[in-house]
């Protein structure tokens, strides 16, 4: 573990070294294109109130997420309570308060989608970033470890991304933290390939030629010329990951693999699929999460976009 | 011993081909076997068709790609054989400037940054504000305002930005410098400029260029000597005034009559010669003379079997052509299909197609 920290902190380190001594005005340049741009705005304010429920939901939820109201739901003779004074959002198929749940809900939800996320955006980074490095530097040597990753990497994206995340869920067991990880590998071959893409294209451009013309060290050059001008499409696709992640979690908790102590720590993926089964008889069960997942992943999806135009210099004024 | 001198160079690209790893199944002859030399201070104009190979071959003195053999003799060293980390620090003293202005700058560097990551790389400038106040008398010496330091290379336009890659050499202070079509992506108004700072440049610096056109026309007036490129080697090599007065290879004469010439009453008069077919392809060249395929005056015998060497033809002028003194003799014919009677109407579509990358 400690060797990718390392690695991570060195790349950390030296793109922020790259943005003090050159690229600074560009990316707050781009910062201040993102501020004036409508759909990052939109996106911002979802993103800011989901964060706000994520930490204080749990305060502000009238109920305790598994607290039950016995004899007013008889889910076999399809008796539902729907939205009331005492329960805004009704109540679901074991007579808990749906409001409260989805309230405490929030927090677990942005928790799985930051968490998996992450994990999957710094191993595929570091194994794109490498793999990228090994084409553009490494001469014939490096151009076969790049190809040997790549088919590695190619295998993964292959497998259907549920089919590799139950095969993680059922080494690691049910859990959260599985759950977590199971999307995260899932992810890792997205970025690994996008990263080492993005260094491809950039790695043959004229500008990399030319530092190469220049006498610049090729180290130096992927450091600071390819691997700044490769992030941009990273930071975006980790944007809209946030928004899949929570639609996987959904997927897995369906298929029985999600968090096992779903009565205290609700989580909107496994709301939705639990109110599957009640379609029928209590569909506004499945509504609300629906649409908080929804309006969640549009709300990223919104703030991605407006990075990616942002963060293109070719668009600046 | 002249400044620069290719002996005999060759860049082949593998082709590859493979579902897991790559296999070579051909080559791309792009260079086989270019031999020239450039003259300290003076100007060495290579023109040729698009794909012809003069990229590369400017990319292989600077070992940009690598040599398949040959070499590359600069002041006394033999750059094809160096260490990596030798042909780095080498690298100052042979700067390139590039076609496209734009690509060719890292959008997210600053001028500043730009200008100054060379030094740094070779060690000279000493402190930052020495770098800087170096940087601002080269950026006075290719004409750009003192304030474009802090900006980014989107912000100017294409003639500003070549003259940053201009800028961008001339701070290592090298001795040679490679322009590869350096005006061919700007405005015809704007190409005159830079190829007049490129001229007096020369001149205060004493720098020796290779310039890369695919257009007699611009390195007609600022070259000393012109080769000829075609498919990958020389056809014809000769001083500049020589070339012009009787080019003497059968494509450079084609090349020449596609040139439109300001006289009207020369121009109505003027010869003209159609090049039929393609440029063939690179990955399989036509055995014999290269350009028989396309010859007006190919012959029976030897041009499709033997390869012309490059031969001196007197003063200079070297010619690869089998039959170089017979066609200038007037001995041998050319084939009907290839003489166009010239009309001013025909000067819109060129004989010969030079078309812009
Ligand atoms: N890296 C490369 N790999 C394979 N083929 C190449 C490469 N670079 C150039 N070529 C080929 O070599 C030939 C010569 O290209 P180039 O030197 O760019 O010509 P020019 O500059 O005269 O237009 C072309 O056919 C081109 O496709
Ligand atoms: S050698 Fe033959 S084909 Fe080649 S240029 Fe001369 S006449 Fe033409
Ligand atoms: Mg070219």
């Amino acid at each position: 573990m400690s060797t990718k920290t390392d690695k991570i902190d060195r790349l950390a380190e030296l793109t922020a070294q790259q943005e003090s001594s050159s690229g600074a005005s560009l990316w707050r340049e781009a910062l201040k294109r993102l501020r004036a741009s409508k759909m990052a705005l939109v996106g911002a304010w979802i993103i800011a109130v989901f964060l706000l429920l994520a930490i204080i939901g749990p305060w502000v939820a009238p109920y305790a997420p598994g607290q039950q109201w016995r004899g007013e739901v008889f889910v076999n003779r399809a008796e539902f309570v729907g939205a009331r004074a005492e329960n805004w959002f009704g109540l679901d198929h074991l007579g808990r308060d749906i409001f409260s749940r989805m309230l405490v809900g929030a927090r677990q939800t942005l928790l799985l989608g930051v968490v998996s996320t992450l994990i999957g955006l710094s191993v595929g980074a570091l194994i794109g970033s490498f793999s990228g490095a090994c084409a553009t530097l490494g001469g014939r040597v490096g151009q076969r470890i790049d190809s040997v990753v790549m088919r590695c990497i190619d295998i993964m994206l292959a497998l259907p991304s549920l089919l590799l995340a139950v095969s993680v869920a059922a080494v690691l067991g049910q859990s959260m933290t599985t759950v977590m990880i199971a999307i995260g590998v899932v992810q890792i071959p997205v970025f690994a390939r996008l990263l080492r893409g993005a260094m491809l294209v950039q790695g043959g451009s004229d500008y990399v030629l030319a530092a190469h013309s220049l006498g610049i060290r090729k180290r130096r050059i992927v450091l600071t010329q390819i691997m700044p001008n490769s992030l941009s499409p990273v930071i975006v696709q980790a944007t809209l990951s946030l928004a899949t992640a929570i639609i996987e979690a959904a997927a897995l908790s369906f298929l029985g693999l999600g968090n096992p102590d779903s009565a205290k720590n609700p989580e909107w993926g496994v709301m939705l699929t639990q109110a599957q089964n009640y379609a029928d008889s209590a569909p506004m069960m499945a509504v609300y999460p629906a649409l908080a997942i929804i309006i969640t992943a549009l709300g990223f999806t919104l703030l991605g976009e407006a990075m990616r135009e942002a963060l293109d210099p070719k668009l600046r004024g | 011993m002249s400044l620069l001198e290719l002996d005999d160079v060759k860049v082949h690209f593998p082709v590859k081909k493979g579902l897991i790893f790559d296999r070579t199944v051909g080559h791309v002859y792009a260079v086989d076997g270019v031999s020239l030399s450039v003259e300290e201070g003076q100007t060495y104009g290579l023109v040729g068709e698009s794909g012809c190979g003069k990229t590369t071959l400017g990319r292989s003195v600077l070992r940009l790609v690598d040599i398949t053999d040959g070499s590359v003799n600069f002041d006394g060293t033999d750059l094809a054989k160096l260490p990596a980390e030798e042909m780095r620090t080498f690298r100052r003293r042979l700067q390139m400037v590039f076609q496209d202005p734009l690509g060719s700058l890292n959008p997210r560097q600053n001028i500043e940054s730009i200008l100054s990551e060379g030094m740094a790389a070779h060690g000279i400038g000493g402190t930052r504000e020495e770098r800087r106040e170096k940087i601002r008398d080269i950026l006075a010496k290719v004409g750009l305002p003192a304030n474009a330091l802090a900006r980014y290379p989107h912000e100017f336009s294409g003639g500003q930005r070549q003259r940053i890659g201009i800028a961008r050499a001339l701070v290592l202070e090298p001795d040679v410098i490679i322009c590869d079509e350096p005006v061919s992506a700007l405005d015809v108004s704007i190409q005159a400029q830079v190829i007049n700072l490129l001229e007096e440049l020369q001149e205060s610096l004493g720098l020796t260029y290779l310039v890369i056109a695919h257009d007699l026309a611009v390195v007609r007036h600022i070259s000393d000597v012109i080769g000829v490129m075609y498919l990958g080697s020389l056809v014809e090599e000769a001083p500049s005034d020589a070339l012009y007065a009787e080019p003497r290879h059968p494509y450079t004469k084609a090349l020449m009559s596609a040139v439109p010439v300001p006289d009207p009453e020369v121009e109505d008069r003027r010869e003209r010669i159609l090049l039929t077919g393609d440029l063939p392809s690179p990955a399989n060249p036509p055995a014999g003379c290269r350009f028989h395929t396309r010859c007006p005056w190919a012959q029976d015998t030897l041009c499709a079997t033997e390869r012309p060497a490059l031969k001196d033809v007197g003063g200079g002028h070297k010619v690869a052509c089998h039959f170089a003194a017979e066609i200038a003799a007037g001995t041998v014919e050319r084939t009907a299909a290839s003489v166009v009677p010239a009309t001013r109407e025909e000067m819109a579509d060129r004989v010969v197609e030079t078309p812009a990358e």
